[in-house]
Order: C-alpha cells, then sequence, then structure tokens
C-alpha cells in the first residue's frame, strides 16, 4: 500500500560541504557525555553518583517525570563528573569511558512473540524509550499512551542532511525488528515515508503503510507528512521515531543489547573530505573533527544548520544527533550588504538578491544574521515555505500572544519548532519562529497536558 | 576599510551598555547599520539565515519608486512652462531643474519631519529604528500636489507618522497606510489648497489664466477632457507630483512584482477590480463620469499609484493570499464607485484604500476561520468515528 505525499511549498538550500557516500570509524573518545538538555523537557533524577562504574546501556537517570522513562550509558566506564549549571541544573554526565565496551545483557527477544506490555516494558527498561517523541509538543512519549499511528520519516531533506538510505543501507535487519517492536504500540498503522525519487532500499519493509515523499525542504520532516497522511487533531497522539533509532531499537532485540554507536554525517563548508563517520552518542566533538577542519573561526553545530545546537569544540555530540556541521562564523561586517542585490555569496530565497538567478549555485553561508530584528512587516514570504495548512504567521501571533485558544484553533497540535526552520531562515524580519513555536509548545503542556 | 570600521567603533563607545549615551544608542546604530551589515550571529533557532532584511526590502520600493519620481520632478516643471505659454519651452535640463527645485525641498522636509519624529520613537521606547519611513517619506511628497506649502507637508507628515503609526505601536502596527494618511490630513485639513486649479502647477499664482486642473476635477465639473488617452499614459498632465505617468508607474511595478516585494495578487486584482466596475459603468452611461472611457479611468489619477505602491503596504493590506485578492477586487471597485457617485472627492483612490485598510483585518478574518473551521470540522469528524 502505497501512497504519494506531493509537496510544492519549502526550499532545498544547496550548501557546500555534502557528505561523500564513505563510512570510516571516528577515534574513540575518552569522554562521554550525556545532556539531558538533549530531552526536551526532562527533568533527570540521577541514578548515579560521581565515581561509579557503568556499563554501557545502564541507566544512569530516569525522568522525574515519568520514572518509567530511563537513560542509559552510551559506553562502559566511569562517571567521571556530573555537571551543574544554575540552581544546580544538570547540565551533562561525562562518563570517562573504558578501552572497551562491556554491555549490559538483555536476552535476544523477537518483537513479534511480545505482547504490547511486553515490548513497551523492554524498550522502557534498555533506555531505548527516550528514541520515541511525541507530537503534539514534540517531546518524549508518554508511556502511559496509546498513539494513534507511528510515523517514520526515512527521508531527509534538511541541509546537508545524512543519506538515510546509505546510512541504513546494511542494517535493514534491524531496521525491520525495530519496526516490528514499533507496531506493537499502536492500535494504528506504522506509516514509513521514503524518497520518491529512484529505488528506495525500504521498498520491501514489512508491517508498514510506505509513502512515496516528492518535494523540498521539508517534505522530509515528519510533521509535514503527518499533516498529509493524517493530521493531528485536539486530544490525539501520535509518535515518531528516526530511522536510526529506529535500527538501534531493532539491534536491541536481535542482540539484546543498547547499541549506541551511530552514523553521523560531518558536513558543512569548513570540514575537508566531508564523509560519514560510525560513532558512539556523547562522543568528544574533537575526537570527531580534529584534522578535518579548515579556519579557526567556525561554528560546530550537532544536527543540522537549521535545527541542530551549537556545541563547543570541547563539547560532545548530541544523543539523538545524525550530523555534525561545521560552518565559518558570521561575526564580520558587511558593507552595504543590505542593498539589492549586493553580496552574492550570501544565498537569499526572495527576489532581492541574485540566488533566483543562479538556482543550481552551492553556497557556503556563515551566522551572520545578515540584519536585525525588526517587526513583522512583509506578508506572504512565511506562507511560501510552510506546507502544512496552517496560517504560520498567525499561529506565530497568537504564541507571542500566548492566546492558548487560538493557538489550539491555529493548529498548534501539528506543529514542531523544526517545521518552522525555514522561516527562521527566510523571514525578512529576522523573527526567531522555532523558539516562539517551542515555548508555546511548552506552555501548551503546561496549561492543556 | 578597516580604518573606517574602526573610526565608527570609536564613535560608537560612549553609546555603548552602561555608558554615557546609552540612550541613544537607536540613533547611532540606525546610521551604522545603513553603512554596514552588523556582525551580529545567530543566537536561537536556524544558525544561517537569508540575505534579506527590512533594509534591503524598503530601498528596493524606493528604487521601484525613483521612474515615478524622476519623471514627477521633470513634469512638475513641464506643466509650469506650458502653462507659462511663452510659445517655446526652455531646455530639458532647466525644465528638470524647476521640478527639481520644487521637489527636492518637499522631500527634504519630509524625511527630516519623520525621520526625526521615528527617532525619537525609537529612543523613547529603547527599540531600533525601523526602515518603513524610507519608503513613506519619499511617497508621501510624490501624492501631493507641487505647490503644497512646505509647513502642511510638515504638518501632515507630523500626523501621519504620530497618529497614523506611533500612536499604534510603531511599524508594523499601524493600520493605515502612513503616507495615504498624510495625503488625506492634507486633503481634509486645507480643502482650499488640495483642490480647484491652482494648486497643481507649480507657481500657478504667477501665471494668469491657468487651466492646471487634474483631469478628473474637470470632468466632476462637466467639462470637456483635453488630453488623449496617450497624454494620461505618459504622464504630461497636471496632478500629483509621482502619479501622472502610468509608464513610470508601471516600471515600478515590474521591479516590485519581479524581486517579489510587492504583491501582484493586489495589483493584478485591484485593476481587475476597477476596469469591470467602470465597464459596468460604462454600459450604463448617464453622465460625463460614468461615460469615461474604463481605460482612461485606469491611467488617470492615482489609481496607478495608489494600486502599485500604496494598496500594496503590506502591513495595512489583506496579510493572506485569498484576502489579498479579495482586498485588491474592492479597492478597484470602491476607487471607481467613489470618482463617479461623488463628484466632491475626485480622486477615489485614496479613500477606496484607507477604507479597506480598515477592513483588510475583517477579510483575513474571514479567510483564516476558514482554516479554522476545517480543523474543527475534522475534529468532529474523529470524535464521530471513534464513538462508531
Amino acid at each position: 500500500m502505497s501512497k504519494d505525499i506531493r509537496i510544492k511549498k519549502g526550499l532545498d538550500l544547496k550548501l557546500k560541504g555534502e557528505a561523500a557516500h564513505k563510512i570510516a570509524d571516528a577515534t574513540r573518545s575518552k569522554v562521554y557525555a550525556v545532556k539531558p538538555s538533549d530531552f526536551h523537557g526532562v527533568t533527570p533524577k540521577m541514578v548515579v553518583k560521581e565515581g561509579d562504574n557503568v556499563k554501557a546501556g545502564e541507566v544512569i537517570f530516569y525522568s522525574k517525570s515519568d520514572e518509567k522513562v530511563k537513560f542509559v550509558a552510551p559506553v562502559s566506564g566511569k562517571i567521571q563528573e556530573i555537571k551543574r549549571g544554575e540552581k544546580r541544573v544538570i547540565l551533562e554526565i561525562l562518563i570517562a569511558a573504558d578501552s572497551q565496551d562491556v554491555f549490559v545483557e538483555h536476552s535476544k527477544k523477537n518483537p513479534n512473540d511480545l505482547s504490547t506490555e511486553e515490548v513497551k516494558a523492554h524498550l522502557l527498561a534498555s533506555g531505548c524509550w527516550p528514541f520515541i517523541n511525541q507530537r503534539p509538543y514534540d517531546v518524549i512519549a508518554n508511556s502511559a499512551d496509546t498513539p494513534k499511528a507511528i510515523f517514520i520519516s526515512a527521508y531527509a531533506t534538511a541541509p546537508l542532511a545524512a543519506d538515510v538510505e546509505f546510512v541504513l543501507e546494511n542494517k535493514l535487519q534491524a531496521f525491520q525488528a525495530g519496526i516490528d517492536a514499533l507496531a506493537k504500540l499502536t492500535t494504528g498503522k506504522v506509516h514509513l515515508s521514503v524518497k520518491g525519487k529512484g529505488k528506495s532500499i525500504f521498498k520491501d519493509v514489512k508491517g508498514v503503510s510506505l509513502h512515496q515523499v516528492y518535494g523540498p525542504h521539508p517534505a522530509g520532516n515528519v510533521g509535514v507528512q503527518i499533516g498529509k497522511i493524517s493530521p493531528i487533531n485536539a486530544g490525539e497522539r501520535v509518535w515518531t521515531v528516526t530511522p536510526q533509532d529506529v535500527a538501534t531499537i531493532g539491534e536491541l532485540f536481535l542482540t539484546g543489547k543498547f547499541n549506541a554507536t551511530r552514523t553521523v554525517a560531518l558536513v558543512g563548508s569548513e570540514v575537508k573530505d566531508a564523509q560519514y563517520y560510525n560513532v558512539i552518542s556523547g562522543a568528544a566533538i574533537t575526537d570527531l573533527v580534529a584534522g578535518k577542519i579548515e579556519g579557526d573561526n567556525v561554528r560546530v553545530i550537532s544536527g543540522d544548520v537549521l535545527t541542530g545546537t551549537k556545541v563547543k569544540m570541547d563539547g560532545n555530540l548530541g544523543f539523538l544527533s545524525n550530523a555534525v556541521t561545521v560552518i565559518p562564523e558570521g561575526n564580520t561586517y558587511r558593507m552595504f550588504g543590505w542593498m539589492p542585490f549586493a553580496s552574492p555569496s550570501v544565498h537569499s530565497a526572495s527576489r532581492t538578491g541574485l540566488s533566483w538567478l543562479m538556482p543550481g549555485k552551492k553556497y557556503a553561508p556563515n551566522t551572520n544574521l545578515n540584519g536585525e530584528e525588526r517587526a513583522l512587516v512583509v506578508t506572504g514570504e512565511m506562507e511560501a515555505v510552510m506546507p502544512l495548512d496552517i496560517f504560520p504567521m498567525q499561529l506565530l501571533k497568537a504564541c507571542l500572544a500566548s492566546d492558548i485558544d487560538k493557538m489550539e484553533s491555529l493548529g498548534i497540535y501539528e506543529v514542531a519548532p523544526e517545521d518552522f526552520a525555514l522561516i527562521d531562515y527566510t523571514n525578512t524580519s529576522k523573527l526567531e519562529a522555532q523558539q516562539i513555536i517551542r515555548e508555546a509548545l511548552d506552555l501548551m503542556i503546561k496549561e492543556v497536558g | 576599510m578597516k580604518f573606517l570600521r574602526d573610526k565608527i567603533d570609536q564613535i560608537k563607545k560612549p553609546f555603548e551598555k552602561g555608558q554615557k549615551f546609552e540612550k541613544f544608542a537607536p540613533a547611532i546604530n540606525a546610521l551604522d547599520t545603513f553603512l554596514y551589515v552588523p556582525n551580529h550571529t545567530t543566537k536561537h533557532g536556524a544558525h544561517i539565515r537569508d540575505a534579506v532584511d527590512l533594509k534591503r526590502t524598503m530601498i528596493t520600493v524606493v528604487l521601484a519608486l525613483v521612474p515615478a519620481l524622476l519623471f514627477g520632478i521633470y513634469n512638475a516643471g513641464y506643466q509650469h512652462f506650458i502653462q507659462l505659454n511663452e510659445g517655446v519651452l526652455p531646455s530639458f535640463m532647466d525644465i528638470f531643474l524647476h521640478g527639481l527645485w520644487k521637489v527636492l525641498p518637499m522631500i527634504i522636509v519630509s524625511y527630516a519631519v519623520g525621520l526625526g519624529i521615528e527617532f525619537a520613537f525609537a529612543i523613547f521606547r529603547g527599540h531600533e529604528v525601523n526602515e518603513g519611513y524610507l519608503v513613506s517619506g519619499l511617497l508621501i511628497p510624490m501624492v501631493m500636489p507641487v505647490d503644497l506649502p512646505l509647513w502642511m507637508l510638515a504638518i501632515s507628515v507630523a500626523f501621519a507618522v504620530i497618529i497614523g503609526k506611533e500612536a499604534f505601536g510603531g511599524t508594523g502596527m499601524n493600520i493605515f497606510n502612513p503616507a495615504l494618511l498624510a495625503r488625506a490630513f492634507a486633503f481634509f485639513a486645507y480643502p482650499t489648497f488640495m483642490s480647484g486649479d491652482k494648486i497643481w502647477v507649480s507657481d500657478a499664482t504667477t501665471i494668469d489664466g491657468v487651466s492646471g486642473e487634474t483631469i478628473l476635477g474637470s470632468l466632476a465639473q462637466g467639462k470637456e477632457v483635453a488630453y488623449s488617452t496617450m497624454d494620461m499614459f505618459l504622464g504630461f498632465i497636471p496632478g500629483s507630483i509621482g502619479e501622472t505617468s502610468v509608464l513610470a508607474i508601471l516600471i515600478g511595478a515590474f521591479i516590485l512584482i519581479a524581486t517579489g516585494v510587492g504583491s501582484w495578487k493586489i495589483m493584478v486584482s485591484g485593476v481587475i477590480g476597477a476596469a469591470l466596475t467602470a465597464m459596468m459603468f460604462n454600459a450604463v452611461g448617464l453622465t460625463a463620469l460614468m461615460n469615461f472611457d474604463w481605460i482612461n479611468h485606469l491611467v488617470v489619477g492615482g489609481f496607478a499609484f495608489g494600486i502599485v505602491f500604496m494598496a500594496t503596504d503590506p502591513v495595512s493590506a489583506a496579510q493572506t493570499d485569498k484576502g489579498k485578492i479579495i482586498y485588491g477586487l474592492l479597492i478597484g471597485f470602491f476607487s471607481i464607485m467613489i470618482r463617479v457617485f461623488n463628484p466632491a472627492y475626485p480622486e477615489g483612490v485614496m479613500l477606496a484604500i484607507l477604507l479597506m485598510n480598515t477592513l483588510a483585518p475583517t477579510i483575513d478574518y474571514f479567510v483564516v476561520n476558514g482554516n479554522i473551521s476545517k480543523r474543527k470540522k475534522r475534529l468532529a469528524k474523529s470524535k464521530q468515528l471513534k464513538s462508531a
């Protein structure tokens, strides 16, 4: 059963530094970090103390609001430090890694033989649950819920995103096992979206409703696909999982181990020989990028340029990141750069630059804001990159005003911050759309739940 | 260029946080960012940003206004010398310089008063200076008659910026197009200056027997029109400074549409709305104004200027795509209605746009409500399915 998803509105940003289809193993880091901030809305309750020895896959903290949701160590080693910030908020847990991982051994299981509750319990106990995200609100799924459906987007359209088909080429068996496990969790369907152009390696995956996706970014955003397949109504819950995490879940069932190794694309205009690396979640950034970067005034982003998080050179890879992007910092002045058709090296989706005349050109953007924040004046530009059936500017205004009724009626349940990433990028007023949506979703969690 | 940058940074020192002139930072920043795109980097959200900003958008509109402005300056001189009736016209340059001599002071006064108020409000409110007035400040002189005394212009500008814009919260919040508001203010506050046959030609009081009425003005009085459609299209007719040449305005419209800065939806639907209404009146044909050919309606008066540069102001126009089409159609419709049925106000487009400015939020309300009720219906349907 296949249903096509076709998207017209959106924008494919063509950037320099795309990863070649090569995989290498990254050097093993001395210290790995788990950052609770990678899991939005989670307040950690520590299980281990500094100095404790942990195995790979051993629980190090759980969520204060849902004790069943556990978070595990990606490597075996010794808890080196629990870094705290203001008001003793836990910033990161540093684990000094052993030279070889010792895993927590779970028994091998065939998900098809298990009941819903058994699958759930296994995912919760093994630390795989945080891979499951919930819409609305874009937070970790509540283990007490039964979702209307589960959505997996195996088509990444974000700028320089890792090619899902390439990354999972040799993990299809694990992927299938993950799908089988997830299928147990919903009374509805598991929807799998794959690239429309060319032959997808996921065409033969069983137990899913397959969708072929065509169109520019954000066509690969799972939220956009949900909107086209079965939009979320007030009170409904759907879950989403990224394809690499599906494979990790599958591997847990096949091997009995929580394997935090993932394939990450090291990309961006400042990267020499951009390619893929097998790396364990939470690895030190330096071990991944050392010797591969040109220039020193750069920003390292865990994730893609639109939705990723900035990490320091001595920081660590995010828990769920599939890419590390390195681009130049933009802390420089540009004389008369605001003039129409000035600075052809800076891309513009609007036709006030020259970009629309050179559709094939690849850009090496820096982090300059290219202007200053201003009042909302220009209309219609947000709609041009918003394929969901919502009015983005009206919704953002309702969010700014914290008008819950209006947010609800304008479709706040159907969106996640990443769906507004292109609006961040294109809008003339330099409005921080993703941040506004994130804060609005947090307000909704508090007020509506 | 490092020297210049260093100098500016040095000048800006006393304006930094915690320094003596901190409060005046918006003023100095406005000047600095005019020279340089600042070195601000992204802190939240997307790490890279589009090259477009409000400055670029606004300057694009200013560029689009330049052809109409240049022609307006020439025409100001041309109308003066042709009414002098000395037989031989002076050289092109002399005509242009006469126009410039009249128009340049108006532009200077408009920018000085308007930007002065904008800067003051920015400092008072502690936000950066928005670039919106770069456009309004040029639009205002262009919709005024050339002989308008400068003090009247200054008061109109002050009214438009303070009451029309800042009172509502500044750029982006205003209900009415500030430039049109300035014109409407002048029109109603100084009616004797803003109508009749003297005001549209520069130094007309020094000329005997001037016949410098606008075409719509004479039509309203039942007089014959002495100009051909081509005259009206090219713009060698009396009228407000920027509005007469449809050709120059079309060049501006092309720039706005090509760059995507102006909404083609509003422009096209506005022209369609006006053309259909005028055709309808042509068919009825009871009065001289009704019989005025529909093509002439499109090229005469301020219609072209209004629909290209005023109606497309994104802040005061409808903001939804569907809303823009309805908004444009109604502006076209009301422009012709007012022209035909209210000869006291021969220029219908100004009032039509102001009227539609008030109605634009209502149009958007209904468009957005369509989306809301679709969502509600979907919810009701899914509830029904569940209970079934």
